[in-house]
This record gives C-alpha cells, sequence and structure tokens, in this order.
C-alpha cells in the first residue's frame, strides 16, 4: 500500500488498480504547457515571457496547453512522431522538466491534488513513490559508478524507512521479479556488466520499487533490439496489470498502441491531436495525422505487399507555428478554413462517446467547411475553433 | 588487478631510464665547473691541483664511463657521494625527502579542500554572481606567481603587524605542532595555486555530469538535491579531478622547491638549490632521479585510484 500522506480526505487511502465506485481519474493533466524561452526573449526581456502560444516570438511551447486523463490500472499510450513533445508532458508530471524549459501552466493532478502547487520537499515524496518512471535511454540512465542492487534498493530506502540489508534483499526480489537471470547474485554487478535489455529491466524494477500508482515510460523500447522489445513491453504490461497500477507508455510505434494500450493520445508538435479507445482508433482514426502515421508503419492486418507511405514534409519548427491548423502543411486534406482557424479537441463526429480529436472534419474534404451536416451532428456547436 | 600493476612497473622502466640519461648529461651542461668554484673558493689554482681534484673525484675518466658507474651504483641504492660534503647523497635525500613528501601532501589536501566544494558550489550555481565570484578567484591563482604571493605573505605581515609566519624548522615527530604552524602558510599557497586548476576542472566536469541521464533517473526517484550531488553527480565527476592532480605532480614539485626557499624548510627543493648553486652533480643527479620516481608513482597511484573510483577498469 502505498502512503499518501498528503492526499485529500475523500481519497485518502483509495483503493488502487481500476475499482467501479471510482470514477475520479488517477491522473488530470489539465491545460498543461511547457515551454522553452528563446534565447533573444531571455536576453531582451528577462523572466517575463509571453503566455500563450506564438505570441512570444522565438519562444518553443514544446507542450501546449494539453489536457488528459489517465484512470486507475489503465494504460494510456501517448503516441507521435520524435519531437512532438511526448517526452516533455511526461517529465512535467514529475516537475524534472530540464533547464531551460519551464512549465508555463496548468494543473496536474494526481489523486484530486495538484503537483504543481506542491512545495519542492512534497512533490520528492510524489517521485518515485506514487509517479515512477522509466527512461528511453537504458544505456545511460543508471549510475555507472553505483552497483545494481545499491541503486534499485536505493530507490526503496528514500521513500521507506527500511535498513540497506534489507532493502537489498526486497531489491533481489523485484530484479527477480524483472527476470534477471540469478538476480540476487548480481546486486553486486554494476550497469556495464549488462545488456540493454537487462539494463532496461533493472529500471523496471526501480520503478516499481515502491509500488507507484503510476508509471511513466518513455519510448522503454525504442533504444532496443527488436526481439527484446517485446519482451519488455510484456513484462511492463504484465507487471502493471498484476498491481493494478496505471501506466502511460510514450511510444511513436502504434502497433504497440494496440497491443498494449487502453486507450491512446495523439501527439502533434506540443497538442493533441486524438484520443480515444485504443482499439477505436486503431480500428478507425479520426484524425489525418493518426491516418498519416498509420499508413507509415506495418499493421499486423495489412494486406501483403502493402506499401509504407511515410507522412510528407517535416514537423513544424515549433518556435514558428503555422496559423491555423499545426497538421495542415502536412496534411493531405487541408482546406481553406485550416489555415486561418486553430482547431480544438473536441468529440469526433460519428465516433463513441469520449474519441475526440482535433480538426475541422476530412471526410469529405469537398466543401469549404469541410465535413458535412450529417457528420457534424455529434458537436452542439460545429467542430469549434480555439479563441 | 596484479598484471597491470606488473605491467606499469615494467612500462617505468625505459621512462626512468630516459629520466637518468637526462639527470646525468643536462646537468653537466651547466656551464661553470665544479672544480672551479672549489679551487676558487681555495684560493688555489694551479693546474696540477685542478687534474688532482678531479682524479680524487673520478671526474678525470670518460663521462660515459662515469654515467654507467654512477646507474651501476643507483641500481644498487648507492646514488653516490656529495662531492662537498662528503656524505652519500642517498643519506641526504632520505633525510629531506619525508619533508618535502609532507608539504607536497599538505598542499594537495588543501588543493583538494578548497577546490571540490568550490567547484561543485560553482557547478551548482551556474552563472550565478557566487559562480562567477569563485571562476574569478580561480584565474586570480592561477595568474599569480606562487612566488610573489610566497614573499608578499612573508613581508607584509611583519611590516603591518610585525608578525611573520614562522620559519624555524622543527621536525614533525619532534613538535607536530610547531612542525604544521611552520608548514601550514606555504602548503596553503601552494594549494591554492594547484586548487585552481582543479576547481575549474571540478566545475567542469560536475557541469557535464549533472547533464548525464543518470542524474534524471536520481531526480526521478525522490532523491534529495545533496544525495544526487554526492551520491550521484561527485563520484563520476571525481575521476578525471583525481587524474588532474596526479597530473599536477610535477607543478607541485616546482612550487615546492620555490616555497622551501622563501620558508626555509630544509626539504629536497633546498637540497637541490644548494647543490646546482655548488654544481654538486651527484646531489643534482639523485635529487631528479628521485623526483622522476616520484612522479611516476603518483601517476601509477592515479592509475589505481581509477580503479577504485571506475567499476569498468577494476573487473578488467
Ligand atoms: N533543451 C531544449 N531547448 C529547447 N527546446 C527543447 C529542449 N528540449 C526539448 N525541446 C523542444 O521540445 C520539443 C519536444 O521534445 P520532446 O518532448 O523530447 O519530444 P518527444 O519526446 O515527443 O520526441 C522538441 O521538439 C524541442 O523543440
Ligand atoms: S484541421 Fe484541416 S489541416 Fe488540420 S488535420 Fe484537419 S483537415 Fe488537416
Ligand atoms: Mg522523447
Amino acid at each position: 500500500m502505498t502512503q499518501t500522506p498528503d492526499q485529500k480526505p475523500p481519497r485518502a487511502g483509495a483503493a488502487r488498480g481500476p475499482s467501479p465506485q471510482d470514477d475520479e481519474p488517477l491522473l488530470v493533466v489539465r491545460d498543461l504547457s511547457v515551454v522553452f524561452p528563446s534565447r533573444r526573449t531571455v536576453a531582451r526581456n528577462g523572466a517575463g515571457g509571453g503566455s500563450g502560444s506564438g505570441s512570444d516570438h522565438g519562444a518553443v511551447w514544446a507542450v501546449d496547453r494539453l489536457s488528459l486523463e489517465i484512470r486507475r490500472g489503465e494504460t494510456l499510450a501517448l503516441v507521435g512522431e520524435s519531437g512532438s513533445g511526448k517526452s516533455m508532458t511526461a517529465l512535467s508530471l514529475l516537475r524534472l522538466v530540464p533547464e531551460p524549459g519551464r512549465i508555463a501552466s496548468g494543473e496536474v493532478r494526481l489523486a484530486g491534488e495538484d503537483l504543481l502547487r506542491l512545495p519542492e520537499a512534497a512533490m520528492r515524496r510524489v517521485r518515485g513513490d506514487r509517479i515512477a518512471m522509466v527512461f528511453q535511454e537504458p544505456m545511460t540512465s543508471l549510475n555507472p559508478v553505483l552497483s545494481i542492487g545499491r541503486q534499485v534498493a536505493e530507490a526503496i530506502r528514500v521513500h521507506r524507512r527500511v535498513s540497506w540489508r534489507a532493502a537489498l534483499a526486497r531489491a533481489g526480489e523485484l530484479l527477480e521479479q524483472v527476470a534477471i537471470p540469478d538476480a540476487r547474485d548480481r546486486l553486486d554487478a554494476y550497469p556495464h556488466e549488462f545488456s540493454g535489455g537487462m539494463r532496461q529491466r533493472v529500471m523496471i524494477a526501480m520503478a516499481l520499487a515502491c509500488e507507484p500508482e503510476l508509471i511513466l515510460a518513455d519510448e522503454p523500447t525504442t533504444a532496443l533490439d527488436v526481439t527484446v522489445q517485446a519482451q519488455i513491453l510484456e513484462l511492463l504490461k504484465r507487471l502493471t496489470r498484476e498491481r493494478g497500477t496505471a501506466l502511460m507508455l510514450i511510444t511513436h510505434d502504434l502497433g504497440v498502441v494496440a497491443r498494449y494500450a487502453d486507450r491512446v493520445a495523439v501527439m502533434y508538435a506540443g497538442k493533441l491531436m486524438e484520443q480515444g479507445d485504443a482499439r477505436a482508433v486503431y480500428a478507425r482514426p479520426r484524425h489525418p495525422y493518426t491516418l498519416g502515421l498509420m499508413a507509415s508503419v506495418p499493421r499486423l492486418d495489412d494486406p501483403p505487399g502493402r506499401r509504407l507511405v511515410p507522412i510528407p514534409g517535416q514537423p513544424p519548427d515549433l518556435s514558428e507555428l503555422p496559423p491555423g491548423c499545426r497538421f495542415a502543411p502536412r496534411c493531405a486534406f487541408v482546406h481553406g478554413r485550416c489555415r486561418e482557424e486553430r482547431p480544438t479537441l473536441l468529440q469526433a463526429p460519428g465516433a463513441a462517446s469520449g474519441h475526440l480529436r482535433s480538426c475541422f472534419g476530412f471526410e469529405e474534404p469537398s466543401g469549404p467547411q469541410g465535413a458535412g451536416a450529417p457528420a457534424r451532428a455529434g458537436t452542439p456547436a460545429g467542430e469549434g475553433t480555439e479563441r | 588487478m596484479r598484471t597491470f600493476l606488473l605491467r606499469r612497473l615494467l612500462a617505468a622502466i625505459p621512462t626512468l631510464l630516459i629520466v637518468s640519461l637526462i639527470v646525468f648529461f643536462a646537468i653537466r651542461l651547466i656551464p661553470g665547473d665544479v672544480i672551479d668554484l672549489m679551487l676558487a673558493q681555495n684560493d688555489i689554482a694551479t693546474g696540477t691541483d685542478r687534474a688532482r681534484i678531479e682524479a680524487a673525484l673520478g671526474m678525470d675518466r670518460p663521462l660515459v664511463l662515469q654515467y654507467v658507474v654512477w646507474l651501476g651504483g643507483a641500481l644498487r641504492g648507492d646514488l653516490g657521494t656529495s662531492l662537498w660534503q662528503n656524505t652519500p647523497v642517498t643519506a641526504q635525500i632520505a633525510e629531506r625527502l619525508p619533508i618535502s613528501f609532507e608539504l607536497g601532501l599538505l598542499a594537495m589536501l588543501v588543493a583538494l579542500l578548497f577546490a571540490v566544494p568550490i567547484g561543485v558550489y560553482s557547478a551548482i550555481r551556474q552563472d550565478t554572481a557566487g559562480d562567477y565570484l569563485t571562476r574569478s578567484f580561480s584565474l586570480l591563482m592561477l595568474a599569480i606567481p606562487g612566488f610573489w604571493l610566497g614573499t608578499l605573505v612573508m613581508v607584509f605581515p611583519s611590516v603591518w603587524w610585525r608578525w611573520a609566519p614562522p620559519l624555524d624548522y622543527t621536525p614533525f615527530f619532534a613538535d607536530p605542532v610547531a612542525n604544521l604552524a611552520h608548514m601550514l602558510v606555504p602548503a596553503t599557497l601552494l594549494g591554492l595555486s594547484l586548487s585552481a586548476v582543479t576547481m575549474r576542472m571540478t566545475r567542469t566536469m560536475m557541469l557535464e555530469v549533472l547533464r548525464q541521464d543518470y542524474i534524471r533517473t536520481a531526480r526521478a526517484k525522490g532523491l534529495s538535491e545533496g544525495v544526487v550531488i554526492v551520491r550521484h553527480a561527485l563520484r563520476n565527476g571525481l575521476v578525471p579531478v583525481v587524474t588532474l592532480v596526479g597530473l599536477q605532480a610535477p607543478i607541485l614539485i616546482g612550487g615546492a622547491v620555490i616555497m622551501e626557499q622563501i620558508f626555509v624548510i630544509p626539504g629536497m627543493g633546498l637540497l637541490l638549490l644548494e647543490a646546482v648553486f655548488q654544481r654538486d652533480y651527484p646531489v643534482i643527479s639523485g635529487v631528479f632521479l628521485v623526483v622522476g620516481i616520484a612522479v611516476l608513482s603518483i601517476n601509477l597511484l592515479v592509475d589505481l585510484s581509477y580503479a577504485l573510483l571506475d567499476p569498468k577498469t577494476r573487473r578488467a
């Protein structure tokens, strides 16, 4: 059981894992923005940057008013091309955005409590204990001069009052659970004696150490061999399911999404493009960007000989975003309105409730209004514009 | 580990041989000749005297032969006899070496005590006023010659407050307090000039290490910043710093020679200086050889401390 001294009364001691009466999500992110000030901004305006995307010239809004939710025990996949802001989103949940970046606005509520308002000391009690993270780079994410056992045991000792001896014994158990051969005999081993896959297992053991409520896994298999990738994902999925731990699985591989995620959020240039049930999104994407991502990777249900089509063009320079839809320069369905107004994340017409997208509609790209009337029946005020 | 040590020791042999060659021949290139000095002191200047002295000192034989004889002695631990004092060079060095060693050790201690904490501070407060201040200070230390600072410390307090650093040497085991009181000022001055480079190195390494992924991992565990810096960053950052301190050993020795003279410490530096003025070739050669061995040993120690700090070399 996780100790959560800071929790508000109604949530205190809430059972982990999905429970039916528990309709408040574990994690609620609202309007989260992460900004990297431009050199010029720092030099000229000092600390005072602009707010809102685009108004501060040269500043990079790596995450731009992003909102999402994760339920207890749920696996949410965060998908997008490299540079779309996935890592910054995850790091901002732990308040570990690297300098000179900073969280500019928003709320990150963990079981109701806004982490962005916590004092640093209280935030430290959240890190590793209630939210743990597995990083993309197993080769460099472990300290080369400390033994594996020490690094795992340390993760326990930060948050639990136990002796080194007890923590090391527990570390041995954890390493066994992540299927490291001869785990107990290898507590004294150093990271350089392990392969990338084994190091990532160590990272997972470390993340599990305090039985957190949420694990953030940032492309945990990208740096690994294809054969090892599936093993690591299976392991992560099994261990989180067994414990009822929520998982935010960051990936750029939609195949992974279909197999391992309950829900998916698709990110592009700092903003969410589409969000919904993983199977539904995989079966029928409601956003041109998701469609493009799917066309660019192989699928299990591909007909033989299907050609992979990469999305044309490059992700935009985040310091100079286009005025309208930020995907417009690369979108095959772009129409007039797309270049002038910014779409917001709304219920996708005709899709199951909770399937959201940020697009003016592309199913019938004939008229200047985008999607036709029947398709828009689901949304009360049409597909809205930001501002 | 043992093969590593053995290999390093074997590799040291040719180096030492080259050192001995340079030491032996280069010294005899110093203008002015020991015989001239002796004759001048004794006010007798006849050719026969000269030949007699040369023969007595074994200096009438060909230089190469002299070298072979000297090297043969050195291998057996006999560095010859002083041309002036008629005492064995090894005895003279044995008396002086511990004194210089103490000075060097104290200086290194002072350097690390200053450099590491300040370097770390400078790194974690990068680009703040404190960082600039410590960096300027280290630049100043780098720019000021040790002998100048030493002279200043000797002269000004005595002029202003009629106080001067103690200059009468007491052996450590006779009176440790008096000994340390004498050594403190020169060791601090020497240490400060060493700490300048070490401080900058510590800062650079810490900045580098703090960018590493495993530091982010440590923070994500919920560790406090102090633990992150001391346990996770410093150990990684110190490996190159240790090397640097080792590489500074020759600079340290050079500085010690000057400090020993200013503060009248009867160490190797003072011995060398006297020997050079008197063209006492066996003493000069002996001192240099011992210094060479010392530098090589320090380098070996540095490599061994690598193993302590870096597990990758430990198992190799
Ligand atoms: N140190 C930095 N300075 C400026 N911009 C940065 C920095 N780090 C990241 N960014 C910006 O943040 C964006 C998102 O980065 P990231 O979250 O790492 O993307 P992802 O994880 O999706 O590949 C990048 O495209 C880049 O523009
Ligand atoms: S809003 Fe327009 S440009 Fe943007 S994704 Fe939809 S159709 Fe494409
Ligand atoms: Mg990333």
